[in-house]
């Protein structure tokens, strides 16, 4: 079922989701995407850089964080228009991983089009790692 | 060697096109955790009006990522890939990529900012398809640290 735009209102909850990264998804993702940078696979190369220790991908965290909002509109064309700002690394514990929680709300509305602008809010450890990430969604 | 304002403009020649593989876009979704049934079912995809299986929004980087050698490859660019820091990434698609499509991207500079030590490159990769068609343009911001 397609979400019908007359039915949503600015700041109610679409879709929410957790995800848990383990050094197994950095690997899986450097592999899918090409993006092999050691920072996300060795921990000496990225505590020689100043970080404390691997971290995900920043692509992979954007990656991530839009899929409720392909799951709630039931098709990933849907997804028109996707923007993030890093602000916070993710760092994943070689044992305990980490785990990412994602919060879509509804953030604009633009009737004319069939186009609902979708706000996510995702955090690691109880911090944001996402500014400004916003989907445009098409429901026409 | 810090970045090179005259980069703001700068046009690069296109890229190798890229030839969207089913099986890639199907290990793509699996690493971004995309269990929708249009990312990784060909009949499903059709069945939603899809010439075939659909990527997920951020696949693109994939092809915007030859592009973005090319900026750090660039001899007068002055990007040390060693100081670059992802800041911002967008998507903005005409239509969705699938599997089966030839994609060609171009590489612009649009702004060269300059924050204090830092520079903030934004790089703005637009892709068309084999009948040089639209399909979406993958913006970067870069933020190259300077020295402290």
């Amino acid at each position: 079922m397609i979400p019908v735009l007359a039915d949503l209102t600015v700041g109610s909850v679409v879709a929410e989701a957790s995800f848990s990264l383990t050094r197994d998804s950095l690997v899986r993702y450097a592999g899918a995407s090409g993006d092999f940078n050691p920072i996300h696979y060795r921990d000496d190369v990225a505590r020689s850089v100043g970080l404390s220790g691997v971290l995900a991908h920043g692509m992979l965290t954007m990656g991530l964080a839009v899929q409720p909002v392909v799951d709630w509109a039931g098709d990933p064309a849907r997804v028109i228009d996707y923007q993030v700002r890093f602000t916070r690394p993710v760092f994943v514990d070689a044992t305990v991983g980490a785990v990412v929680m994602v919060v879509a709300k509804v953030g604009a509305l633009e009737p004319d089009a069939g186009i609902v602008r979708i706000d996510l809010t995702v955090t690691f450890n109880g911090a944001t790692v996402l500014g400004k990430a916003q989907a445009r969604v098409n429901l026409a | 060697m810090s970045v090179n304002p005259e980069l703001q403009g700068r046009v690069f020649p296109p890229v190798a096109p890229y030839l969207v593989g089913r099986e890639k876009v199907r290990e793509f979704s699996r690493a971004v955790f995309a269990t929708n049934p249009i990312n990784h079912d060909p009949q499903a995809a059709r069945a939603a009006g899809h010439a075939d299986v659909v990527a997920p929004p951020t696949f693109a980087v994939v092809v915007q990522e030859a592009t973005l050698a090319q900026l750090l490859a660039e001899p007068d660019g002055g990007i040390d890939f060693t100081r670059v820091v992802h800041g911002d990434q967008r998507f903005s698609y005409t239509r969705p990529i699938v599997a089966g499509d030839e994609l060609t991207a171009t590489l612009a500079v649009t702004s060269i900012k300059t924050l204090g030590a830092h520079a903030m490159v934004t790089a703005e990769s637009t892709i068309v398809d084999a009948a040089g068609a639209h399909v979406v343009t993958a913006t970067s911001t870069l933020v190259v640290r300077g020295d402290e």
